[in-house]
């Protein structure tokens, strides 16, 4: 079972911090693991995530999307969650996690604010003042997430640094933390950091799995031939694909190709980096010839990001999935699909990984094939970007 | 024995304590770096610590990131810092440990790191991404090139912790006097003499304690507990004041003697 008491998968992850650091980390493993062995605890999380966060969400056969294909595409509806993605999942979990703790106050990083605003939410919920760090671009191209942490009593403070972006809110989050590790709990949104965050946030995640496999099973009698997710730190792909480790289904992850591949504007990590270490952790990472890490670029702030969990490295070294890359323009085109042809607005994140499935994946397999996509949230918070598109 | 080894040894013997001044290399630019180091040396400066500039500095507050960022702004990369390194050192003796993070070292790979560092002149380097866990790669290939791998300590470190990393470290360790990023700081914990006593009753290494150290007398009180006291951004803050000016180098030298104290 990896990751390994090192917190490696493969050569993967590890814990690449500060020494002040490396306490919390260890106490963090430790708490954790109790709460995994912990009945109460986990009966405390399934029960918030029914009723407070919505789950199980629906497995959605596309109709449209699958008559127009001849290839049934399936919907993982995460954009159904309360709080709008997946990020919710995560976030109550941890944040149950950082009361159990004792600590008394909550930080967080966000991209695109979907991870901030789950993190606002859950520590609404406990009653835990929450802090949350968030790149000056990302403030401005995602201004109702922004002002909806602030509803919820959120501190959302902007980060001037590097790109403005995910990267350098994370960095700030990482420095925030180190000052007040005594009674902090950071909150980290997706699959990457040091360990054990990729493997906890993998763990609160799986839910997504574990549920389409029982519908999958229970609509079609056997499991999918492909799935697809996008992929910025990893998240929702990796709760999507872990509980399918084992099985022979294809695991499809969709980067951010940005403004192509061939172009330094993008935030392919898998498709295009070298392994490196950046935020704690060993895996693929967008860097130049010295080492300095490169500044991603992509429509969705979510996936603008120029590393990637450790865990999808080691999918990716060992041939378990797939990478591909879908640019701008393409994810443009599948929110559009998504919403004229099914009345779903999708993320632009989710965007990425339905236009893969659709345009790129149904026209290349078999008619009997069954792709299930992870639609990991919703797009309201995009309705600016597409508005500006649009012009 | 190498010249870090040799220094705490002299200091040891005449009873006294390290002096180490960091600066970032390329700020402003690596003319002027050359020129600081060599200032940095004349006003007695015991061990000089350059730092490589990075993008992405976790464990450095604005002071240094922003030198880090004026160091990449002059397009400084780890070769360009080796040359430094082995330009000054036909001419000084003084101890050169880098100060840079650990994707640098990993991307230029560790072997020709240390080689490339030993043939500079460098005698060590301080990592702060790179806890005991992760240097073992690293500390086999430095050993056999009597290369120092100096280990950092905090504030939280516990004793078992403290154990593991003063067995790793070589040189000296590098105690974090507080918990936080490096930066000025008007008063320093006051528990700070203490945990370095207690680290002082585990091992025989030398202990220099660095971050929030900006004083003369804050040299003092931390030379008082510790082997040394290290100063960073109170440095850096002089070298961004006087930026644009031709005395520079001269400012740098004399906020040096005094936060020296000889």
């Amino acid at each position: 079972m990896l990751p390994d008491k090192y917190g490696k998968f493969g050569v993967f992850g590890g814990k690449f911090v500060p020494e002040t650091l490396m306490i919390a980390l260890e106490e963090l493993e430790k708490e954790y693991k109790k709460t995994q062995k912990d009945a109460k605890f986990k009966k405390e999380l399934d029960n918030l995530l029914e009723v407070y966060a919505g789950r199980p969400t629906p497995l959605y056969l596309a109709k449209n999307l699958s008559k127009k294909t001849k290839r049934k595409i399936y919907l993982k509806r995460e954009d159904l969650l309360h709080t709008g993605a997946h990020k919710i999942n995560n976030t109550l979990g941890q944040v149950l996690l950082a009361v159990k703790m004792g600590k008394t106050r909550i930080i967080a990083e966000t991209g695109a604010g979907q991870h901030g605003l789950a993190t606002a939410t859950s520590a609404a919920l406990f009653g835990l003042p929450c802090e949350v760090y968030m790149g000056e671009e990302d403030i401005h191209r995602q201004a109702l997430n922004v002002f909806k942490m602030r509803l919820l009593g959120a501190k959302v403070i902007p980060v001037y640094s590097g790109s403005k972006t995910l990267k350098d809110a994370t960095s700030e989050a990482i420095r925030d933390w180190v000052t007040n590790v005594r009674n902090t709990y950071y909150v980290i949104g997706s699959a990457i950091g040091p360990h054990p965050y990729p493997m906890m946030v993998r763990d609160f995640q799986s839910v997504i799995g574990k549920e389409t496999k029982k519908q999958i099973l229970k609509y079609e009698k056997r499991l999918p031939d492909y799935m697809v997710a996008c992929v910025g730190g990893g998240s929702n792909a990796m709760g999507f694909f872990h509980p399918f480790f084992k099985t022979g289904v294809k695991l499809i992850g969709v980067e951010a190709g940005g403004l192509g591949l061939n172009t330094e504007k993008h935030g392919a990590s898998l498709c295009k980096g070298a392994v490196g270490i950046l935020h704690g952790t060993k895996s693929y990472l967008l860097q130049d010839k010295d080492g300095q890490v490169r500044i991603a670029h992509s429509i969705s702030a979510g996936l603008d990001y120029p590393g990637t969990g450790p865990e999808h490295s080691y999918y990716k070294e060992t041939g378990r999935a797939e990478y591909a890359a879908i640019t701008d323009k393409e994810a443009l085109q599948g929110f559009k699909m998504l919403t004229e042809q099914e009345g779903i607005i999708p993320a632009l994140e989710s965007s990425h990984a339905i236009y893969y499935a659709v345009k790129k994946l149904a026209p290349k397999v078999s008619k009997d094939k069954i792709i299930a996509v992870c639609l990991s949230g919703r797009g309201d918070k995009d309705i600016d970007i597409i508005k500006n598109e649009s012009h | 024995m190498n010249r870090i080894d040799k220094k705490f040894k002299e200091l040891r013997e005449d009873n006294k304590k390290a002096f180490i001044a960091f600066i970032m290399a390329g700020d402003p630019s690596l003319a002027i770096t050359k020129k600081l180091i060599l200032e940095l040396d004349k006003q007695g400066a015991d061990v000089i610590e350059l730092g490589v500039p990075f993008s992405d500095p976790i464990a450095d507050g604005p002071t240094i990131q922003k030198a880090s960022e004026r160091g990449l702004k002059s397009r400084t990369t780890l070769a360009d810092v080796f040359k430094i390194a082995r330009s000054v050192r036909s001419i000084i003796q003084t101890p050169i440990v880098f100060l840079m993070y650990y994707n640098l070292v990993f991307h230029y790979g560790l072997e020709r790191f240390v080689k490339d560092a030993i043939f500079s002149g460098v005698d060590g380097v301080i990592i702060p991404d790179l806890p005991v866990e992760e240097s073992k790669d690293l500390r086999m290939i430095a050993k056999r090139h009597a290369f120092s791998v100096i280990h950092l300590l905090a504030p939280t470190s516990s004793i078992e912790r403290i154990k593991k990393v003063s067995n790793a470290s070589t040189g000296f360790i590098y105690y974090v006097s507080l918990t936080g990023t490096t930066g000025t700081r008007v008063k320093l914990p006051k528990e700070l003499k203490l945990s370095i006593k207690n680290i002082k009753k585990i091992t025989k290494k030398p202990v220099c304690a660095g971050f929030g150290i900006s004083t003369p007398e804050q040299v003092k009180e931390v030379q008082k507990a510790a082997d040394g006291a290290i100063v960073g951004s109170a440095i850096v803050k002089v070298i961004e004041k006087n930026i644009r000016k031709k005395d520079l180098v001269k400012k740098v030298g004399s906020f040096v003697r005094t936060l020296k104290g000889a």
